[in-house]
């Protein structure tokens, strides 16, 4: 559904990303690992049409949507849960979750959404009148998730869910992924979770300074050589 | 220390509350404008100068009645305040702060001068509205009608904006937008549509008190916006600003310092302009986030 190819950005003079070409499949979830600076975000917020891109193309069902505004891309179901969950402190969680739905008109399917992240959620139905700065890092990384599902995401693409949680709350949160998936949304997943990430992946690739380098099932990642020893850890 | 009499006393309450009105009309364009951009928009007191001539102007020599003059007035400042941000500060979006600031200064000068150029920098007297010029007693207490009209007017536009900002779609990606662009822009929310509508919003703001203003002290000249623009962006900072709550606080406790201060002191009558410099002092030395403000660590 999501074909990107030779994808390059510079960025204040940097060539962050070198010509980067992956493949999110219908129905899957694919996660993208790396060290820090090897250019995940940047893959992410260049296909959201967040950072200027200097060269290749992004394909979303086959219609090219490189030079698309962010709304537009919004709108057609690409969204993205940016690192550091970026809720907004000041507006309370039914007002994030409302934001959410910026772009929607249908009245009925955003009660209905409404609905469904609050039973994903539970927490958050019980503390929907608070202000989203109040919340807990895990409740925050919970409520950013929400908002994003909130925009009808045909792809939901996530930047580090699981960065600065407690282990039992990243445990929930893969589990939620997982959840989100089976009910028809594709994952493309960013995390230095490496292990976790794979676990749950059909599908993977390795980045380093702006190139992938390795790509494969999950399974194959986990038990490849190079992936084990620099993102593993073993 | 002059004592007064209770219809005396209740007079300058009246006096006060207009001017506190009008101050807080103008003040909200500064803070908005603040909350979204982290610019502080040097050209809207003129943006509100030339509210002012618009409405004269369609009174004067295009002759329309005031309930046509006035809308019509309106509708030309919001149009300038929005063609203002697109020309004068939009290309500079990605630039160092202190460029769209430079630019600022420099639209107010250039605004002031065509003024002058245009308008002349002859005073003109805004017409007399029979309607609004009554003298009303209440009791003891004689006050005239504008100055019952600008808190009733005030009040009334405060609630709408309240309104918009806290109950609609568009003022929840305000206040998203003010707090974090990209997150905002991941939601689908447009940023220049929205930094295009808050500076409709002040504009609009301000050619209604531009235009009370004229009711009330009937004399313009082009350069009739700099000084309350100086005070209301004080006002606004005293407030806190980004906060449209503080803005309308800060706009009534100037309105009411400057009136009491002359009213009950009236050997510093000459210090009135003075006045809001003080406090502006007092408060960036005690609370420099302002009453409303929080204190904000800024990110790097």
């Amino acid at each position: 559904m999501l074909e990107i190819k030779d994808l390059q950005v510079h960025y204040g003079g940097i060539h962050a990303l070198r010509g980067i070409s992956l493949n999110v499949e219908d129905g899957k979830i694919i996660s993208l690992i790396g060290a820090n600076g090897a250019g995940k975000s940047t893959t992410l917020k260049a296909i959201m049409g967040l950072v200027p891109k200097t060269a290749g193309s992004v394909l979303y069902d086959g219609k090219d949507i490189s030079q698309d505004k962010t709304r537009d891309i919004v709108k057609n179901g690409l969204i993205l849960t940016p690192e550091g969950r970026r809720v907004f402190p000041d507006l309370t969680v039914d007002e994030n979750i409302a934001l959410g739905a910026y772009t929607r008109n249908d009245r009925a399917g955003v009660a209905k959404d409404r609905k469904w992240v609050f039973e994903l959620f539970p927490r958050l139905e019980e503390r929907k009148w608070q202000a989203a700065g109040t919340l807990s890092g895990g409740e925050q990384q919970m409520l950013a998730v929400a908002r994003s599902l909130m925009g009808k995401p045909k792809l939901l693409m996530m930047d580090e869910p699981s960065l600065g949680l407690a282990p039992l709350i990243v445990k929930s949160i893969f589990s939620i992924i997982r959840e989100i998936n089976q009910a028809g949304v594709n994952v493309l997943l960013i995390e230095q979770n490496a292990k976790a990430a794979l676990e749950i992946s059909d599908y993977g690739y390795v980045m380093e300074t702006g190139v992938i380098t390795i790509s494969g099932t999950g399974k194959d990642l986990l038990v490849n050589d190079q992936v084990r020893k620099a993102y593993l850890g073993e | 220390m002059t004592i007064m009499d209770f219809p005396t006393f209740m007079q300058q309450v009246v006096n006060s509350l207009s001017l506190g009105s009008l101050y807080a009309l103008l003040a909200i364009g500064y803070t908005m404008v603040y909350g979204i951009l982290r610019l502080i928009n040097f050209a809207h007191g003129d943006i509100f100068m030339l509210g002012a001539y618009f409405a004269f102007y369609a009174i004067t020599i295009f002759t329309l009645p005031w309930y046509l003059a006035f809308p019509v007035a309106i509708i030309f400042t919001v149009l300038f305040g929005i063609i203002l941000e697109r020309f004068a500060y939009r290309p500079l979006r990605n630039s160092p702060r202190i460029a769209i600031m430079i630019s600022a200064i420099g639209a107010s000068y250039l605004i002031e001068n065509l003024g002058v150029m245009i308008f002349g920098g002859r005073p003109e007297a805004f017409p007399t509205i029979q309607l609004f010029n009554q003298i009303f007693s209440i009791g003891s207490v004689k006050v005239s009608g504008v100055s019952l009209l600008i808190p009733i007017v005030t009040l009334v536009v405060l609630l709408v904006l309240f309104y918009v900002i806290n109950k609609t779609k568009t003022g929840m990606a305000m206040r998203a937008v003010s707090k974090d662009y990209e997150a905002a822009r991941l939601m689908g929310v447009d940023v220049n549509t929205i930094i295009t509508i808050t500076f409709g919003i002040g504009s609009g703001l301000a050619a209604v008190g531009a235009i009370l203003w004229g009711m009330k002290y009937p004399q313009l000249i082009p350069l009739m916006g700099l000084m309350p623009g100086l005070k209301c962006f004080i006002a606004a900072v005293i407030g806190g600003i980004g906060d449209v709550r503080g803005a309308v606080i800060g706009g009534f406790i100037l309105g009411f310092g400057e009136i009491m201060l002359v009213a009950f002191i009236p050997d510093l009558s000459g210090y009135r302009d003075a006045f809001a410099f003080v406090v502006l002092i007092l408060v960036l030395l005690i609370k420099p986030s302002g009453i409303m403000g929080k204190a904000t660590v800024e990110k790097v």
